[in-house]
């Protein structure tokens, strides 16, 4: 098992790697060029645009998703009528295919077929929504689909946090004359640490390989204006034929995973270790008492 | 999702070579086939294939996948695991060069020999099949990327008379179609689209010479030159004539604003043929086409071609012998391009099986000087690729035509 783990996933990183340092095109090739494809990877305008298009549509969409899942599981938690309707269509998006309501999003968003042309077709003729049309917006509209998609998952994640929440403490705050919202920012909130942590992780891995919901909707474009890196390693494997490329931007991407990764693993294994010292301090008083 | 395709395909593939593998010897000529042709009119014209090659007394075995770059990593995937299909589909281009770099094709010098391609093919499709002195795959069509289409009515509700000859006459007749309150261009903003329509205004208006210059001999100073500029300047001037909704919209749906009237000119490959058709319009009657301006107007040849993967087994051989010999024939060619949209691979065959348009296209073909390769058939697809990101960006924001020049130096030296 563990042989097989370490073959399929160290193994296949590693051979990446590999194929990284080489001239490899349509087939893999077993030479040795150095940084050459690193070095015009960063000399590549689309791969840098794609990079700075994943940084922000990685801040704009786990904010969003964090904000939009919070209110959603708050709203539901209010023990509203229909919950369980309510729930399933919220989380809806998440298990359909991106590629089916990509298509719908992108139909929406089209300023001849959707939203603008409907709202003029009411009467008001300067009403303007093309966002995903212009170059500056794109990214807008695209951050609007994603958080639709994926706000469902991070309501039920913190939808299980809250109920986890004692019934007590909400009677305490009651009795306290404590306004609900006040209970929601400075008790609930900082108690969903954990939900908000596990969101957090899940969104920031499908931020990174974020690929569906700008093919459905954009394939990258106007121009390379929503490019994403996920996109242009895909381009490169299949198209383009240049698989030695490809994979020096896969290599990449996973270094720029594990940096932004480092500080989490760094904090929570900080964490522990004070956790350990506190356990040591309180076992050596224990042993000071039992002296005494 | 693509993924996802593919490895249905890989999975549907191993079963039918395990299921034919039993009745192997049963089987004369057994011939896996494996294309991308999956669209209503593409596999009604791959059917013709399969029928010319079982009438020749071979057992057609077909392995679609659908989407060219689906299949034509599935043939590599199966080449490199050693079971490749007996042959595999790619385009007209360089995207097979590595395999022969690599050893892994069989070559089809007998069948070329004996049916003479050197003479009855274009010189832009032997350039692409024949690598030093061998034939590695075999021509079954001819796409011309680049026709105009237009809609006569709203040609008509313009005003316009007669199709244009010159580029200053075509913007005139688009300036014309604008006023008419018509959409002057029916384009799709994805970035082939883009691309494609670079080419054809490079070839057509920058002229062959310049075309030339800049994918054959990848010509630095020629893209620095004012007149290069001066053409991407005009290029860029069509972007005047588009709507608001083309980003990212498909072909089919430009197509669909010609047919519909609501558009009047749409610059795209001839397969769009297919769309009129579907929509029961005629060339000529509904709908006219022209290759380019004027009488000498140049024209592009891609198309499909198979290649055979390196099989020592001689039955294989001989099948794939026969693959070659069968995809070439005159009726064949006929039979498969009408269902196709696309022209015959050679220019002596009878026309009547084909429409107002192709017939024009082959009797263009004949005049040798107006062939002109693809792009695809001069550089790798790694430079292609960078060069439509240079295009799609220039199209879709403000840079200067300066700018674009110095960018498309660059990938060519890249490249």
């Amino acid at each position: 098992m563990v042989a097989t783990v370490l073959w399929v996933y160290v193994g296949s990183v590693l051979w990446s790697m590999r194929i990284s340092v080489s001239s490899s095109r349509t087939l893999p090739i077993a030479d040795f060029v150095g940084a050459r494809q690193y070095i015009r990877l960063f000399d590549t305008e689309r791969w840098t645009l794609s990079l700075q298009n994943m940084a922000l549509f990685g801040v704009l969409f786990i904010v969003g998703c964090l904000a939009v899942g919070f209110l959603l599981a708050v709203f539901v938690d209010q023990r509203v009528r229909g919950e369980g309707v309510l729930r399933t269509i919220f989380l809806y998006p998440y298990a359909m295919s991106f590629v089916a309501t990509g298509l719908v999003w992108q139909w929406m968003l089209n300023p001849e077929l959707g939203l603008q042309a409907t709202v003029r077709g009411w009467g008001f003729a300067n009403f303007t929504f093309d966002w995903i049309v212009r170059q500056e917006t794109v990214m807008y509209a695209i951050t609007i689909a994603a958080v639709w998609q994926a706000s469902g998952l991070v309501m039920a994640l913190m939808l299980a946090g809250l109920r986890g929440i004692d019934e007590s403490l909400w009677m305490a705050a009651r009795i306290d004359g404590i306004p609900p919202w006040r209970v929601y920012a400075s008790i609930v909130l900082p108690m969903l640490g954990p939900s908000f942590g596990t969101a957090f992780v899940l969104l920031s891995v499908s931020v990174v390989k974020v690929f569906d919901v700008v093919v459905a909707m954009t394939q990258g474009g106007p121009g390379l204006a929503s490019e994403v890196p996920a996109k242009f390693i895909i381009d490169n494997l299949l198209v383009r034929a240049n698989i030695g490329l490809a994979s020096a931007a896969s290599t990449v991407l996973l270094l720029t995973v594990l940096v932004l990764l480092a500080p989490w693993f760094y904090a929570r294994a900080h964490a522990s270790r004070r956790g350990e010292r506190v356990a040591r301090t309180l076992r050596a008083s224990d042993a000071r008492g039992t002296a005494l | 999702m693509n993924d996802k395709i593919t490895r249905l395909a890989l999975a549907v593939a191993l079963a039918l070579g395990a299921a034919a593998g039993a009745h192997a010897q049963a089987q004369p000529n057994r011939a896996e086939v494996l294309h991308w042709w999956t669209s209503g009119g593409e596999s009604a014209a791959v059917k013709e294939l399969a029928n010319a090659y079982t009438a020749a007394g071979g057992t057609w075995v077909d392995a679609a996948v659908a989407g060219g770059e689906q299949a034509r990593a599935e043939a590599i995937n199966r080449m490199v695991g050693g079971k490749p299909p007996t042959a595999s589909q790619f385009n007209t281009s360089k995207q097979f060069l590595d395999l022969v770099d690599q050893g892994m094709l069989n070559n089809v010098d007998v069948v070329a020999a004996k049916n003479d391609w050197d003479r009855i093919l274009p010189a832009p499709i032997l350039s692409s099949i024949k690598i030093r002195g061998h034939f590695y795959a075999v021509p079954v069509d001819i796409h011309m990327p680049a026709w105009f289409w237009y809609s006569k009515a709203a040609f008509a509700k313009a005003g316009i008379a007669a199709e244009p000859k010159t580029p200053d006459e075509f913007f005139a007749d688009l300036d014309r179609l604008k006023a008419a309150g018509i959409v002057p261009l029916a384009f799709g903003g994805q970035p082939w689209q883009e691309k494609i329509t670079f080419y054809a205004w490079l070839a057509h208006v920058g002229g062959p010479d310049m075309y030339m210059k800049l994918y054959r001999d990848k010509d630095t100073a020629m893209v620095a030159s004012p007149q290069f500029k001066a053409l991407l300047a005009s290029f860029k001037r069509l972007h005047n004539y588009v709507d608001a909704g083309s980003p990212n919209r498909n072909w089919n749906d430009a197509t669909a604003m010609v047919i519909s009237g609501k558009a009047g000119v749409q610059i795209m490959g001839d397969w769009a043929k297919g769309e009129f058709a579907a929509a029961h319009q005629t060339a000529g009657k509904e709908f006219g086409c022209f290759p380019g301006f004027g009488p000498k107007s140049p024209y592009l040849v891609a198309g499909d071609v198979f290649v055979f993967p390196k099989i020592s087994d001689p039955a294989q051989v001989r099948s794939q012998q026969l693959l070659a010999t069968v995809f070439t024939s005159p009726a064949t060619q006929v039979a498969f391009s009408s269902k196709k949209g696309s022209i015959p691979i050679r220019t002596d065959v009878d026309l009547k099986g084909l429409d107002l348009c192709a017939q024009m296209g082959v009797n263009i073909m004949k005049d040798v000087s107006r062939q002109l390769p693809t792009p695809e058939m001069l550089i790798t697809p790694d430079l292609e690729g960078s060069l439509q990101d240079v295009i799609t960006k220039y199209w879709n924001t403000t840079e200067s035509a300066d700018d674009a020049a110095k960018a498309i130096a660059a990938a060519l030296k890249n490249g």
